[in-house]
C-alpha cells in the first residue's frame, strides 16, 4: 500500500468517526458506546473499503462489470453488517444501546453498502485511469519508435547509381589525371562519411548542410563536366538557421536528375536559401522539358519521401511546395525556425 | 572494326576508349552524349560495335535501340539497372557493370570477336522494361526523335509491320507489334480493344451499338474505334460495367 492510499484510509477512517460519533451522541447514547460503535464500524469499513478495492482491480472497466462490482458491494456489505453486529452485540452495553443496535441494522447495512460502493468505484476509477494512461504511454512510445525507424529509413536515400558511377569515374580519372582521382576519392569519402555519422532528427545550420552539399555537386561536376552548372547561394541570416541534417542532397539529386535526364546541353540548377518570418526558406530551380515530361500528382519527382520525411519532423505536409513555370521546375521548402 | 561509344558522361567514355586502345583493330568513330547523338551516329558510321549506357538523356538506351532499324552488336555499360538485368542476363553479347576491370572489358570485347556480327535478339528490348518506358513512347518523324508521354496517345492501330500511333497532332509509326505496347503499358490505362486496337481509356467518350451484336467507341478526338467481342467485354470488365 503507497503512502498516499494509507493516509486516505487513515483519513475516512477519522471522519466516519467523528460523523458517526456525533450522530449517536445526538441521538442521546452514552460517550462511551458512541466512541465504541463509531471506532468499530468505521474500522469495519475500511476493512472493506480495502477488499472492495483489491477485488476491483481485477475488473476490467465495462458495463457488465460495473453490475458485477454493484453486486460484489451489496455481498460484502452483508456480510460487513452481519459481523459487525455480532461483535457491538456481545461487547458489554446498556439495554437502550442493544435496542437501538437493533433498529439501525438495516440502515447501518445501507449505509456500509454505499460507503463501500463508493469505494469501489472510485478505486475502479483509479485502476481505469492507471491502465489508460499505460496505454497511451505505450503507444506514444511504440509511435516514437515507428517514427524514428522511419526517419532515418527515409533520410539519406541516394541512388547506388551515384557511387557506381563516381567510383567509375576514379577509375577514369586513375589512368588520365591521378591526381584529379585521388581528390575525387577525397571528396566522395568526405560525402558518404557525412552522410553516415547523422542522426535522423538532428537539426543542422544552414551553412553545415551547404558544405555537404558542395561535395555532392563536386563530385557530380566531375561526372558531367560542363554540362552542369550550379548556382548556390544564400543570406547571411540564412546561413545560421537550421533544417534537418542531409535533407537537401536528395532534392538536389531529384533536381540534377531531371535536370540532365530531361533537357540536352548545359543544365542550370540553383539553390538559393533566405529567411522569411520565421521561417528559412529554400528553393531549388530545374530546367525541365514540358512536352516530354511526364505531369504527376502532387509534388511527385521522387520528392514523396523528402515531404514524408518533413511531415514526421515539424507535423505538417505545407512546408513542400513544387511549381512548374515553362521551363523551370521549382521545390520550394520551408522549414519553421523554434 | 568501326565502333561508337554512347555515354553521356565524358569520363565514362574516355574509360572505354582508353581500353579499346589495348585493340589495334579498333576504331572509334564517334563519341555520343545522348541517345540522338547515337541514333545519328550509328545512322551515319554503320558502326559493328557500339558500347551504350542505360541511363541517358531524353531517351534511355534501350529506347534509343528501338529507334534504329538495323541494330549494331551491343555491349551495355551501366553502373546499376535491376530493370535491364534480367534482359541483359538473357539477351546481350555482354553487359559493363561499372566500374569494370581492363580484364573484365577485354573479355567483352573478346566474346564479341568471338561471335561477331551477332544481331542484337529483337527479344531484348521488348523485355527491358525501364520504368520510363512504361509512362513513353519513343518515335521517329523524318530526321526528328519524338517522347511522347503516354498521357498524349489516343489510340494505337496495327499497320502490316508498323503500329500507328495517333495523337492530336497526328500519328507517328513504329516498327513494333501491338503485343509489345500490350505487354508494355499500364493494362489499366491502354485497352486491347479489337486485334488491332490498342486504345487509351481518358480518350473514350461513348460506346455505341453496330449493326447485329458489334459495337464501337467513339473518342474525344472524335475517332470510332471498332471492338471486338473479347475487345468489348474486356473494356466492360475495365471500366467496371
Amino acid at each position: 500500500m503507497g503512502a498516499t492510499k494509507q493516509i486516505f484510509f487513515i483519513a475516512a477512517w477519522l471522519l466516519w468517526t467523528a460523523l458517526q460519533f456525533s450522530v449517536m451522541m445526538y441521538y442521546g447514547i452514552s460517550a462511551r458506546e458512541s466512541w465504541m460503535d463509531a471506532s468499530i464500524t468505521s474500522t469495519m469499513l475500511v476493512f472493506a473499503g480495502y477488499v472492495m478495492i483489491t477485488i476491483v482491480k481485477y475488473f476490467r472497466s465495462s458495463a457488465k462489470n460495473a453490475v458485477a462490482v454493484l453486486v460484489t458491494a451489496l455481498a460484502l456489505a452483508a456480510l460487513t453488517d452481519g459481523v459487525l453486529y455480532s461483535i457491538l452485540k456481545v461487547l458489554p452495553s446498556s439495554t437502550d444501546y442493544q435496542l437501538w443496535l437493533d433498529k439501525t441494522l438495516l440502515i447501518r447495512f445501507i449505509f456500509i453498502w454505499l460507503m463501500i460502493v463508493i469505494e469501489g468505484i472510485n478505486g475502479w476509477l483509479f485502476f481505469y485511469i492507471k491502465e489508460h494512461q499505460q496505454n497511451e504511454m505505450r503507444e506514444k512510445e511504440t509511435e516514437k519508435l515507428m517514427r524514428e525507424a522511419e526517419l532515418s529509413g527515409l533520410r539519406q536515400q541516394f541512388q547506388p547509381h551515384f557511387i557506381f558511377n563516381s567510383l567509375n569515374s576514379i577509375s577514369a580519372l586513375a589512368g588520365t589525371n591521378p591526381n584529379l582521382a585521388r581528390k575525387m576519392i577525397e571528396q566522395l569519402s568526405d560525402f558518404l562519411r557525412g552522410t553516415v555519422k547523422k542522426e535522423s532528427n538532428l537539426l543542422v545550420p544552414l551553412k553545415e548542410e551547404f558544405n555537404h552539399l558542395e561535395l555532392y555537386l563536386d563530385i557530380e561536376k566531375v561526372r558531367f563536366g560542363h554540362r552542369l552548372i550550379t548556382e548556390v547561394k544564400a543570406d547571411d541570416a540564412a546561413m545560421e538557421m537550421k533544417l534537418p541534417s542531409l535533407l537537401l542532397q536528395p532534392v538536389l539529386e531529384n533536381a540534377i536528375k531531371f535536370g540532365l535526364y530531361d533537357t540536352i546541353g548545359e543544365v542550370v540548377i540553383t539553390v538559393e536559401a533566405k529567411v522569411d518570418q520565421n521561417y528559412l526558406v529554400v528553393e531549388i530551380k530545374n530546367p525541365f522539358d514540358p512536352a516530354s515530361a511526364v505531369p504527376k500528382k502532387g509534388t511527385g519527382f521522387g520528392l514523396n519521401s523528402i515531404q514524408r520525411r518533413l511531415s514526421l519532423l515539424f507535423y505538417r505536409n505545407d512546408l513542400l511546395t513544387t511549381q512548374q513555370n515553362e521551363n523551370t521546375f521549382t521545390t520550394t521548402i520551408k522549414i519553421p525556425q523554434r | 572494326m568501326k565502333i561508337v561509344i554512347i555515354d553521356d558522361e565524358p569520363l565514362a567514355r574516355g574509360i572505354v576508349k582508353e581500353y579499346l586502345a589495348g585493340f589495334s583493330q579498333a576504331q572509334v568513330a564517334a563519341e555520343c552524349g545522348d541517345g540522338f547523338e547515337g541514333v545519328k551516329a550509328i545512322a551515319q558510321h554503320q558502326p559493328d560495335l557500339i558500347f551504350l549506357d542505360i541511363q541517358m538523356p531524353k531517351i534511355n538506351g534501350f529506347e534509343m535501340l528501338e529507334l534504329i532499324d538495323n541494330p549494331p552488336s551491343v555491349i551495355f555499360t551501366t553502373a546499376f539497372d535491376e530493370y535491364a538485368m534480367k534482359a541483359f542476363e538473357a539477351h546481350a553479347i555482354d553487359y559493363l557493370l561499372k566500374p569494370f576491370s581492363k580484364e573484365r572489358f577485354d573479355k567483352a570485347v573478346n566474346k564479341w570477336l568471338g561471335q561477331k556480327h551477332v544481331q542484337l535478339p529483337e527479344k531484348l528490348s521488348e523485355d527491358a522494361a525501364s520504368p520510363e518506358s512504361q509512362n513513353r513512347v519513343v518515335v521517329k518523324k523524318g530526321q526528328n526523335i519524338v517522347v511522347l508521354p503516354v498521357q498524349r496517345i489516343h489510340y494505337f492501330e496495327a499497320f502490316d509491320d508498323y503500329v500507328k500511333i495517333y495523337t492530336t497532332e497526328g500519328f507517328y509509326l513504329k516498327k513494333k507489334t501491338m503485343s509489345f505496347f500490350e505487354k508494355r503499358l499500364d493494362a489499366s490505362q491502354f485497352v486491347r480493344v479489337h486485334r488491332s486496337y490498342l486504345m487509351n481509356l481518358q480518350e473514350l467518350t461513348r460506346i455505341e451499338p453496330m449493326e447485329k451484336d458489334n459495337h464501337i467507341a467513339l473518342l474525344k478526338s472524335g475517332a470510332r474505334i471498332p471492338l471486338s467481342q473479347t475487345g468489348y467485354t474486356k473494356l466492360k470488365s475495365v471500366l467496371g460495367i
